[in-house]
This record gives C-alpha cells, sequence and structure tokens, in this order.
C-alpha cells in the first residue's frame, strides 16, 4: 500500500529550488575546507562550548560525561524532520523504558534567534520528558555544530522568514563522552533501539 | 457504457479507506486518504500536511497547486537527506499522478507546507485544504489535525 509514485518536476519548481538554495546562505563546519563524508563527532570530553538548556540551567560538553548521549540538532520552526525525529526519539525512549532514565537527551537548536530558554521549553515538552532543549548565544551553537561535525546553514523564503538545513542524524555518545554511533534519519526504528542499546552497554563496560 | 461511468463515480465516492470527494474531469479518478497535519504552536511557525493520492483512473493528472483559508500560502515541499545526513526542504513544483499509483506525502518526503497561518493549527480541529488539478478539477480535502508529536494518520 505504501508505494512510492513517479513524480514529476517543473522547471519553474527547479528555479525556485535554486533561488531558495543559494540565496544568502551561510554555512558552519570544521577546519574551513569540505568535509569527508561521513567524518564523525569528536569526543565529548574535547569539545568546548556553553549553552542553557530549557529550564535556564548553564550547560555545556562536561554536562554530558557519566551517562550516555543522544544528541541531535534541529529548531523549532521546522515544519517536518525535527517534530518527526523527536517523536521517533520519544518513541526509542519509550522502548527502552527504565534504561531511558540512564541517559542524556539533548535538542539542540541551530536557530537560537528565534529559539529562546522560554520557547525550547514550551517546545520540548510536548515529546518525552527525557528529552532538554538546549540553546545559547550563535557562536556557541556554531562551537557545537564544529565538535559534533554538524553543519547548519540559514535559508531564506520567499515570505521573508527563513529555515535551516541542518544534519538530522542521531548522535550517540558513550558514557565516556566516547561517540559511538549515530543513526540516520530514515533508519527504521528496529536499527535505532539496539544502537542506542550499544551506547547503554558501553557505558556498563567502561564502569567494570 | 452507462455501467462503467457509474463505477467511476461510485469507486470515487467509496474511496480506499474512508475519505474522498469526486471532483471535475479526470482528476475525479483521484482519491484521497490517510490526511493530517501536526498541530502548531502559535501562528509564526509553518504547518505540514500529509495525505496519500491514488489515481484510479487511466490517465496522468498533475496536481498543480493548493489553496486554503488559513494559511497565505500553501505549497508542496519536499524534504531530502544529502550523503552528509543533512537535510534540505525544497518546493515539489507541479506533481504527476500516474494512473494506477499511489502518491504519498508523509514525514520526510513530501509535505504541504502552510505558511503564514491565519490562526494556530488545533490539535482535533479540521482544516481545508484544497488541491488544484491542471485538468481544472478542484478536491477539497479536510485535513484532521493531530497532535505535535504526531507521526503519522495514526500513531
Ligand atoms: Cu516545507
Amino acid at each position: 500500500m505504501r508505494r512510492r509514485a513517479i513524480l514529476g518536476y517543473g522547471v519553474a519548481g527547479v528555479g525556485a529550488v535554486a533561488l531558495m538554495l543559494f540565496v544568502g546562505w551561510w554555512q558552519v563546519d570544521g577546519a574551513g575546507g569540505p568535509e569527508p563524508v561521513g567524518q564523525r563527532p569528536v569526543a565529548l570530553t574535547e569539545m568546548d562550548f556553553r549553552l542553557t538548556d530549557h529550564e535556564g540551567n548553564a550547560v555545556g560538553p562536561e554536562t554530558l560525561i557519566g551517562r550516555p548521549t543522544m544528541a541531535f540538532f534541529g529548531f523549532t520552526y521546522c515544519p517536518d524532520v525535527c517534530p518527526t525525529t523527536l517523536s521517533d526519539i520519544s518513541g526509542w525512549l519509550d522502548d527502552l523504558g527504565d534504561e531511558a532514565g540512564e541517559m542524556n537527551v539533548v535538542f539542540i537548536t541551530v536557530d537560537p534567534e528565534r529559539d529562546t530558554v522560554e520557547t525550547m521549553a514550551e517546545y520540548v515538552g510536548y515529546f518525552h520528558p527525557a528529552i532538554r532543549g538546549w540553546t545559547g548565544p550563535e557562536e556557541q551553537i556554531a562551537r557545537v555544530a564544529d565538535g559534533f561535525h554538524a553543519t547548519y546553514e540559514r535559508v531564506p523564503t520567499e515570505s521573508g522568514d527563513s529555515t535551516m538545513n541542518h544534519s538530522a542524524s542521531v548522535f550517540l555518545f558513550a558514557a565516556s563522552g566516547r561517540f559511538v554511533t549515530m543513526i540516520d534519519y530514515h533508519e527504521p526504528r528496529e536499527f535505532a533501539v539496539p544502537k542506542i542499546r550499544r551506547a547503554l552497554e558501553e557505558e556498563t563496560e567502561g564502569a567494570t | 457504457m452507462k455501467e462503467k461511468i457509474l463505477t467511476g463515480a461510485l469507486a470515487a465516492l467509496l474511496t480506499f479507506g474512508g475519505l474522498s470527494t469526486p471532483v471535475a474531469a479526470d482528476s475525479q479518478e483521484i482519491l484521497v486518504d490517510d490526511v493530517w497535519a501536526r498541530a502548531t504552536i502559535g501562528v509564526s511557525r509553518p504547518a505540514a500536511v500529509y495525505f496519500t493520492l491514488r489515481n484510479t483512473g487511466g490517465d496522468a493528472v498533475k496536481l498543480i497547486g493548493f489553496e486554503t483559508t488559513i494559511a497565505k500560502r500553501a505549497e508542496a515541499h519536499r524534504l531530502k537527506i544529502d550523503a552528509n545526513g543533512i537535510s534540505t526542504m525544497e518546493p515539489a513544483g507541479e506533481i504527476l499522478l500516474r494512473p494506477g499509483n499511489d502518491l504519498v506525502f508523509e514525514p520526510g518526503g513530501l509535505h504541504i507546507m502552510l505558511m503564514g497561518l491565519q490562526e494556530p493549527l488545533v490539535e482535533g480541529d479540521s482544516i481545508q485544504l484544497d488541491l488544484l488539478f491542471d485538468d481544472g478539477g478542484r478536491m477539497p480535502v479536510n485535513v484532521r489535525v493531530r497532535g505535535i508529536a504526531a507521526r503519522g494518520p495514526r500513531n
């Protein structure tokens, strides 16, 4: 029943795409050059940034050390991929049950201009209670993205608003801060949950 | 001949699962199902509408536009994830519905984005979105608003 039909596109549509994608964008990435495909984040212990969580607490990479971490980027004005990822994560956390309480789960905004602490608080309230929302000054967000080797860019829309292109993967770190793996956007849940368990198990190994 | 026309009309009325509205010309063979939208916080954020279209007719039909009274603009967008895992959203342009095929609008793929909302989309409410086809057909679709954390028409 869930077949995908072949789609046709107008030439006008392609022109609009080019305009939407290439007018006035900026990009933040690691060393200034193009990153190789699939470059991994550095360990959390090697990152350095200062943000604020949705309850107003000062947070940084050290906040995440000691428990396994699931982190991803997005923004609350995101119509499709972000609410879907947050819902997916909520579902994975439900599947994990009590184990979910042993993890840090952080949603980091790439749109701090619009995503204030209050905005993040309201937004994460619609999803699993383990999910924390982190925001902060633009340059600090850039440092986070740098450490994750994640990218984001602001894209103006025709109406004068903007939307954000950003890394859609979910990043998993062990309790030690070491990067374990990532869950791609379209990955089915039967693959996602075992990956999260792997990050949880690394914690156990490290502790024994 | 008469029977064939009747069958076409019946198919349009009966739908494949619930909702549908017959419209003029070739686009009368289009059925719609699994229609939903995500609730919004306020009116400054865009909303996304999803559904599945089935072309039960013998001819291809093009989906050329959308109209709703709840938003200033309604556009078909496509989400793409590149090899680096970066998500981007693009206008999908005109969309061809081939005969016998389903076209699925779903998270991570195609959606109708509503921009410039006149009022927030509230869970449990319904809004109307008209689908416009290249044969002049107009299909009013009743869109049920689900929660912000909804993943699909039923979950
Ligand atoms: Cu869109």
